[in-house]
């Protein structure tokens, strides 16, 4: 019978990255106080911004890595994400809206579901630092958020 | 939203919208417009419905198979040598960087 419960990532994670010798686990971000907001306004009233840990162009490991931005009118044909960890066996990133859900978007906000999409999406970077992240990179896309006008953020981590 | 529960849980986060499928697709399948609208049109919805942070809502859709859950980061015990060479070659890769400067600052 096949296992059809949700993969542990981060137990898999470890044991991968045991086996290449690494002696110290990661250690994933946990936060004791989650923030949450209510919406100010309706749905149909706000206007919504696509965070993705995809970038615009190949990377590679060896890259550094920064924010950034793409125009939503603008689209590339696909997003890159070689560089991080994903199942590249069972599935690929061909398909820009399984993973940058720009056209379902655009669908809702003229069938009057979702106010509007702000200007541009974000790539946010992911850091083996998460002090990098909570203190450079996250305040970084907040700003372009709050340029745009964006009253809500949808994250689509890969 | 996304596919990797265990991490996003750990995390926090104020609503989620658990798409059980390998990473790289939390959106849906590829080329399956049907199923991406179904599923991003189901996320936006937890913006109003959930009352609380760390509400958790799962998508129903099926992948179509299971084989990648335990085939993802598997380890054969035929690939042992192997994975021990890939960290030595990346623990190199990451020295090397580390020597001549090339990491990023801050």
């Amino acid at each position: 019978m096949s296992n059809t419960q949700p993969v542990q990532y981060m137990d898999r994670t470890r044991r991968y990255y045991e086996a290449q010798g690494f002696d110290r686990a990661y250690q994933w971000a946990q936060c004791d106080d989650v923030p949450f907001t209510s919406l100010a306004k309706p749905l149909s009233e706000s206007r919504l911004v696509v965070i993705t840990t995809g970038a615009r162009y190949d990377r590679q490991q060896s890259d550094p890595r920064y924010v950034d931005s793409g125009d939503i009118q603008d689209l590339p044909e696909r997003l890159f994400a070689d560089d991080l960890a994903w199942d590249k066996d069972a599935t690929h990133m061909e398909d820009l809206n399984s993973y940058l859900p720009i056209k379902p978007l655009q669908t809702l906000v003229t069938t009057g579901v979702l106010g509007d999409l702000a200007p541009r999406f974000h790539c946010l970077p992911t850091e083996y630092s998460q002090r990098r992240t909570r203190e450079a990179d996250a305040p970084e896309v907040l700003k372009r958020c709050r340029e745009d006008g964006a009253d809500v953020a949808l994250l689509v981590p890969l | 939203m996304g596919s990797a529960i265990d991490i996003v849980e750990r995390c926090g986060v104020p609503r989620f919208y658990f798409v059980d499928f390998p990473l790289g697709n939390p959106c849906g399948k590829p080329y399956d417009d049907a199923m991406q609208f179904d599923i991003v049109n189901a996320a936006l919805r937890l913006f109003t419905s959930a009352e609380a942070p760390r509400t958790v809502e799962v998508d129903p859709h099926h992948w179509g198979s299971d084989a990648w859950r335990q085939r993802y980061m598997a380890i054969k015990p035929e690939d042992r040598e192997r994975m021990l060479r890939l960290g030595e070659e990346r623990r190199r890769e990451r020295q090397h960087l580390r020597e001549i400067g090339q990491v990023r600052e801050g």
